[in-house]
């Protein structure tokens, strides 16, 4: 290229890279910065006032029910992760190796929609057929079973997560078991390797670093999500984000829900991180 | 041996068929409510009717939050192109210290849950005296959706031939003649593909848009209001609107993108 790099002021580049630094600091680093801030900030008569003392920290984390909340909201988005990685990854291992590229193309095409599409109204939708009169239970009925409980319950919860999540698990996983180089299955194949040994000992070695960077992104959104632990799962006890918007909403308790925030983006953070090292291992 | 290839076959087929009738029936059936006449729907269907139609035309509050979202969503997916696509192109053209933290900067913003980024935002705007507004929706939403246009457009650029751009220097033309006659046309379909897409999530989007949209409520805030206080089948109604608007966005962002591809595929 014919840019001079030791020159100084460069105002074409600067038009380029300044817009997105200016508006990120301004509005997004700004923000979190000031989330933190505000954890120690104190509430009087409805009116925050800047401080810098530790009681919101010791309101929150001295108490059981943020606990049960916190360990409740990991379990589930563990949980989530798992079914989620499970559930997809026969999904994802048929569109890498068992249809043509052509297909597996529109596959995609069409799991990126729903993942755009108004969560809010899919889970809506999740809730009137999942009722104990649904739809489902209707059906149920005529071959001679249920009604079964499904809102209100875990399994309900699993639903509203699937929904937002296995779409990007699925696309996530089927991108990194189609780049796998065909070869080293053929021939862990013409070696005497079964199906399912060479699944588990070829293909899943080899897209590693993907399966965990979907399921890291499924980890995120069930963590931060309150969808569908409050509508279909009952929210009792609440999850972290619902605990954020009661805490938030009534109340006035800005600063509470900024410790749960935080910690929240702390826990996230430090399983990101690890997955990530883990993913990105070299072997020895 | 054949025979037990062909049926794991057809299986993991059938999984696959499954797994997109799980996906793709919450919005059908959503569909398929909202043409219905019953208030709890089960089946058998109730009988077909236009009411919840009816009753959501007749209702100001949700003519209002259209106008807004349409108001925050345009704004937000001009903006959001505009910064996306000056980033995208700032990766693709240069190479600077502290290039690996810019980007970071740049794609953060979707891994944080939205809902704390719902509570920041909120906090930040009370602060800065900015809470409440239209526009402070569309400010949020710039930050969340300007990732998504950086992506498409930087996958775009990946396609450009480097040369072209040196060879319009060498015959004379200065950074911006060649930006506006050689990357930007070439870039036009992923700029159009963004502004779709970044519209399409700006209209989704809820949990941002409830905590700072204060009393200019958007669709979803709508929907999430309404869907707070019981089961109301006028949400399948509104439900389907927002899903037929925000899929013809994406469809068209990904045709787009995907008809050029082709095209420019060597013969």
């Amino acid at each position: 290229m014919t840019i001079d790099p030791k020159r100084r002021f460069d105002p074409y580049a600067l038009t380029w890279r300044m817009p997105i630094i200016v508006w990120q600091v301004l509005f997004f680093i700004g923000p979190l910065v000031f989330m933190i801030a505000m954890t120690f900030f104190l509430v009087k008569n409805y009116r925050m006032h800047e401080a810098f003392e530790m009681k919101n920290w010791i309101k929150m984390l001295g108490r059981g029910f943020f606990w049960d909340s916190y360990f409740l909201t990991l379990g589930l988005a563990t949980l989530s992760t798992l079914c989620a990685t499970i559930i997809a990854f026969p999904a994802a291992y048929a569109l890498s190796f068992k249809v043509s590229a052509n297909i597996r193309r529109w596959a995609i095409f069409f799991l990126i929609i729903p993942f755009f599409t108004s969560y809010l109204v899919r889970t809506f939708s999740w809730y009137v057929i999942l009722a104990e009169s649904g739809p489902i239970n209707a059906m149920l009925a005529y071959i001679g079973l249920g009604p079964y409980t499904m809102l209100n319950t875990k399994f309900g919860t699993m639903v509203g997560y699937m929904t937002l999540t296995l779409p990007l698990v699925v696309i996530l996983q089927t991108v990194s078991l189609a780049s796998i180089d065909r070869s080293l299955i053929e021939a862990a194949h013409n070696l005497g390797c079964g199906r399912v040994r060479t699944v588990f000992t070829v293909i899943v070695p080899l897209a590693k670093t993907g399966l965990i960077i979907a399921a890291v992104f499924c980890f995120i959104l069930s963590f931060g999500d309150f969808v569908a632990p409050y509508y279909l799962g009952g929210s009792k006890p609440p999850t972290l984000p619902i605990m954020i918007i009661d805490t938030t909403k009534s109340g006035q308790q800005w600063p509470r829900a900024a410790v749960v925030a935080v910690m929240m983006m702390v826990t996230l953070f430090t399983v990101a991180f690890a997955a990530i090292m883990v993913a990105y291992r070299k072997k020895t | 041996m054949m025979d037990s290839e062909r049926a794991i076959k057809w299986f993991l087929r059938g999984y696959v068929v499954c797994l997109f009738v799980f996906v793709f029936l919450p919005i059908i059936a959503s569909m398929v409510f909202s043409f219905n006449s019953q208030r709890f729907p089960t089946v058998p269907l109730g009988t077909f009717t236009w009411h919840w139609y009816e009753t959501i035309w007749q209702d100001p509050d949700v003519w209002d939050a259209i106008k807004t979202s349409i108001i925050v969503s345009s704004c937000t997916s001009v903006l959001a192109t505009f910064i996306g696509f000056c980033t995208a192109y700032t990766d693709y053209r240069y190479s600077f210290r502290f290039k690996g933290a810019f980007l970071a900067l740049a794609l953060l913003p979707p891994t944080i849950p939205l809902i704390i980024m719902a509570l920041a935002m909120l906090a930040w705007f009370a602060r800065i005296g900015a809470s409440g507004e239209i526009w402070s929706v569309i400010i949020a939403h710039t930050v969340l959706t300007a990732p998504f246009a950086m992506a498409v457009i930087r996958l775009r650029l990946n396609q450009i031939d480097p040369n072209l751009e040196s060879a319009a220097w060498n015959l004379g033309a200065s950074e911006w003649t060649a930006m506006r006659e050689i990357i930007l046309p070439f870039a036009k379909p992923a700029i159009v593909s963004a502004l779709c897409l970044t519209a399409a999530v700006s209209f989704d989007e809820f949990a941002v848009a409830w905590f700072v949209s204060g009393l200019n409520k958007t669709v979803p805030v709508i929907i999430l209001e309404i869907v707070t206080g019981n089961i109301d089948p006028q949400v399948n109604a509104i439900g389907t609107f927002v899903f037929i608007t925000s899929m013809t966005l994406v469809i068209i962002a990904q045709i787009l993108i995907m008809t050029r591809e082709k095209k420019d595929a060597p013969a």
